[in-house]
């Protein structure tokens, strides 16, 4: 049996805002034992040593968002590159969106999805199925055979379902399997042909564009139809104050409503556009200084459950056009810790609150017994120097698109190695050697 | 003028009037004025851009604003060429810097480029080695427009100064409207806006403009009425319920003008909606309509900006053998 003896750690902990210097035994791919003690009285026979030099172990991280292009366009993400990136980025687990080609909307595709994540993927792959059958919005899917399948959630990726009555009926139909609905909040037909957020800055840009109200509309509809349904919801993304305050007085009310937020939405602003920077068209769009602070302090005060990439890669050609032509979308894997841990260097949260938003939460809102430091769970494992800065290349990255709205910038929190079930899936150093050979 | 050859502009592109300072301004509204003069003469051919190549590149039609151009270029002895561009083969595949790609491999000097989409010229401009200029881009810029009108103000009315310009119309799609207010502003007058709710773009106070949903209360005492198109598909129903509606509450008719100041201008950038924005009898009327002098200065204004940009061209590698 394969053991691993990681050593001098600064263990975290995120379920219980642990932060302690430590040690961590793998044996057999699971997390034997851990602790602050643990090898003061000697190592265990034939353990291969892992020296962490202080640096941070922690659970893996689990993406609740990512899009690839496999099934359908392998040019712009397959599941084995999307995995590489997640792995160059801590993360353990990623939950992949159906809007492919073909939609994800019946078992068979699920079981597809799983079959090649199984055969190529170096991190676990979890398939969202969708909520309707292709994404059309108009008839529900077979959503307790697609739960069979492995599905872990029903999401129509990055489009709202415009009629009430359909998204009701899902919802009711949802919650007979206790299954998890993943909303996109984005008024269709306030929305349409709409590249960013409305506001002074588009206006003078000159590029059509959408209020934040067509976010709001959509959260404010479906809580109340969460409300008729007792549907468990999980909004994908949010990036509205406006939002966040419906979610919150809804979650005060008891309803089983959870949301999340992509690290782009902590970090940037419309601003960002600047001149027609087509790598910063995302949906939702990069919205106000206000509604981005709002973000950042919804996920202080505990009230955003959740960090996502939103990775959604996309090819040269379709990024290389004028904004308004220009496709949607941001990769985001391999920025999503450090991104996220900036507001542990702007001492807005502390490192485990952070880290709780990537681990702990998703893999409770999923069901996943991952997501922390627990004795006989998986060892998936991210160990990363919460300090040590970097600038983003996006020529470096290993997603097989390059569209980073980071590049260039400086990041602290640079991930070394990557462990899922206590294989070695990353290590920069390796990869560093490689290069040089 | 500033001596026969002096720097003019600081760029090597004319992107918008967001990016041009009031010397600038006024420099290429002095060559410009030079230029009307050769204009009207008979010989009226140049050879200052002799050897040089410019491109219209149209992805969007306008015979008004191509042939002015065009006529710019050819009265300053470059070559021109008309490249207009289809919309269908950018749907084949080919994307705005594919085009640009191979445009730049024919080593032109000057690229005009209209394109239904915002921000085209300026991702044209970081890809090619020439210069280039915005000739219209989706709703966002138009200089070389809002410089014809001012050199139209300034040879009617001498200062800009407290000068009070009403824009009426569609300033929601209008990147006429977004550079003259920008350009007009800068050079001193009291730019209003005025327009129905659904025409005017979010957060608009904040251009430094005034707001105006009554036209009549926004043309009194108005020196200059700037009216702007009012595209056909947003006529029925979409931006305003119909175009007899549109013309009785924001169509420039006599009632309407007599509001402004005794002998204010009327200005149109063209094609007209006669009918719907603006009455024939004000538009055909030559003591208050200055929208055939615009065309004019337009042809002028166009020369004095491809000459400012010429000054700034390599000229030794041109010349080698």
């Amino acid at each position: 049996m394969t053991r691993l003896a990681f050593v001098n750690a600064q263990l975290l902990d995120p379920a219980t805002g642990l932060d302690v210097p430590g040690a961590l035994l793998v044996e057999g791919g699971r997390i034997r034992d851990w602790g602050p003690r643990l090898f003061h009285d000697g190592k265990p026979e034939g353990a291969e040593t892992v020296d962490c030099r202080g640096r941070a172990l922690a659970p893996g991280l689990i993406d609740m968002r990512v899009f690839t292009g496999e099934p359908g366009s392998e040019h712009r993400e397959t599941l084995e590159s999307a995995s590489r990136a997640a792995a160059a980025g801590g993360v353990t687990t990623i939950v992949v969106m159906p809007n492919t080609d073909p939609v994800i909307d019946e078992p068979s595709l699920v079981d597809f999805i799983r079959r090649r994540a199984a055969a190529t993927a170096c991190v676990r792959v979890l398939p969202m199925a969708a909520l309707t059958r292709r994404l059309a919005g108009e008839t529900m899917t077979e959503i307790g055979l697609l739960m069979e399948a492995g599905a872990v959630a029903f999401t129509d990726g990055d489009r709202s379902i415009a009629n009430a009555r359909v998204m009701r009926r899902a919802l009711a139909y949802a919650s007979t399997f206790g299954a998890l609905v993943v909303g996109h909040a984005e008024d269709c037909d306030l929305s349409e042909g709409a590249a960013m957020n409305e506001g002074e800055f588009a206006s003078r840009l000159g590029i059509p564009s959408a209020p934040a109200a067509a976010e709001t509309i959509i959260v404010e509809r479906d809580i109340r139809l969460v409300e008729l349904t007792g549907a468990r919801y999980h909004f994908g993304q949010i990036s509205t104050r406006a939002a966040l305050e419906a979610i919150v007085a809804a979650k005060a009310r008891g309803l089983p409503i959870t949301c999340g937020v992509s690290a782009n939405h902590l970090t940037l602003n419309e601003l960002d556009v600047g001149p027609y920077l087509t790598f910063r068209k995302m949906k939702p769009p990069l919205r106000s200084e206000a509604d981005r602070a709002a973000m950042v302090e919804g996920v202080v005060a505990g009230e955003i459950d959740v960090i996502v990439s939103s990775h959604d890669p996309q090819a040269a050609d379709t990024k290389r056009q004028t904004f308004a032509q220009a496709a949607f979308g941001a990769v985001g894997l391999e920025t999503l810790l450090p991104a996220a841990l900036l507001l542990h260097h702007n001492e807005q949260a502390s490192l485990p609150h952070v880290l709780e938003k990537i681990t702990a939460a998703p893999a409770r809102i999923l069901g996943l017994e991952s997501g922390r430091l627990a004795r006989d769970a998986a060892a998936d494992l991210v160990l990363f120097d919460p300090e040590e800065s970097f600038a983003v290349d996006a020529g470096a990255l290993h997603s097989r698109a390059r569209n980073t709205p980071f590049e260039g910038r400086t990041f602290e929190g640079r991930v070394h190695r990557t462990y899922v079930e206590g294989i070695c899936v990353f290590d920069r150093a390796a990869q560093h050697r490689t290069a040089q050979a | 003028m500033r001596g026969v050859d002096g720097p003019i502009l600081q760029t090597s592109h004319l992107l918008g009037a967001a990016s041009l300072s009031v010397p600038e301004i006024h420099a290429l509204l002095d060559l410009a004025d030079e230029y009307v003069g050769l204009n009207r003469a008979t010989e009226r051919k140049r050879a200052l851009l002799k050897g040089r190549t410019l491109i219209n590149l149209f992805f969007e039609p306008s015979t008004r604003t191509q042939s002015s151009f065009e006529l710019a270029g050819k009265r300053l002895g470059a070559d021109v060429l008309n490249m207009s561009v289809r919309t269908s083969s950018v749907s084949k595949g080919e994307t705005l810097l594919d085009t640009a790609a191979t445009l730049n491999a024919m080593r032109p000097d000057m690229l005009v480029v209209r394109h239904q989409d915002a921000g085209a010229a300026e991702l044209l401009s970081r890809k090619v080695d020439c210069c280039v200029v915005n000739a219209g881009d989706g709703a966002h810029e138009h200089p070389t427009q809002a410089l014809l009108d001012a050199l139209t103000i300034r040879r009617r009315r001498n200062s800009f100064e407290g000068l009070i310009v009403t824009i009426c119309g569609d300033i929601l799609h209008s990147r006429v409207a977004r550079s003259n207010i920008i350009l007009l502003s800068k050079l001193g007058a009291r730019v209003r806006l005025a327009a129905p709710r659904t025409l005017l773009p979010a957060e608009v106070e904040r251009f430094g403009a005034e707001i105006y949903t009554d036209m009549r209360e926004a043309l009194a005492g108005a020196d200059i009425v700037m009216m702007l198109r009012l595209q056909h598909e947003r006529m029925a129903g979409a931006f305003v319920p119909s175009t007899r509606e549109y013309f009785r509450f924001y169509g420039l008719d006599r009632d309407k003008l007599a509001r402004a100041k005794p002998g204010a201008l009327v200005m149109h950038p063209g094609p007209m909606n006669r009918g719907v924005e603006i009455d024939s009898a004000v538009a055909d009327d030559i003591e208050v309509s200055v929208i055939q002098e615009q065309v004019e200065m337009g042809v002028a204004i166009r020369m004095a900006v491809l000459d400012a940009l010429a000054r700034g061209l390599p000229r030794e590698e041109r010349n080698a053998p």
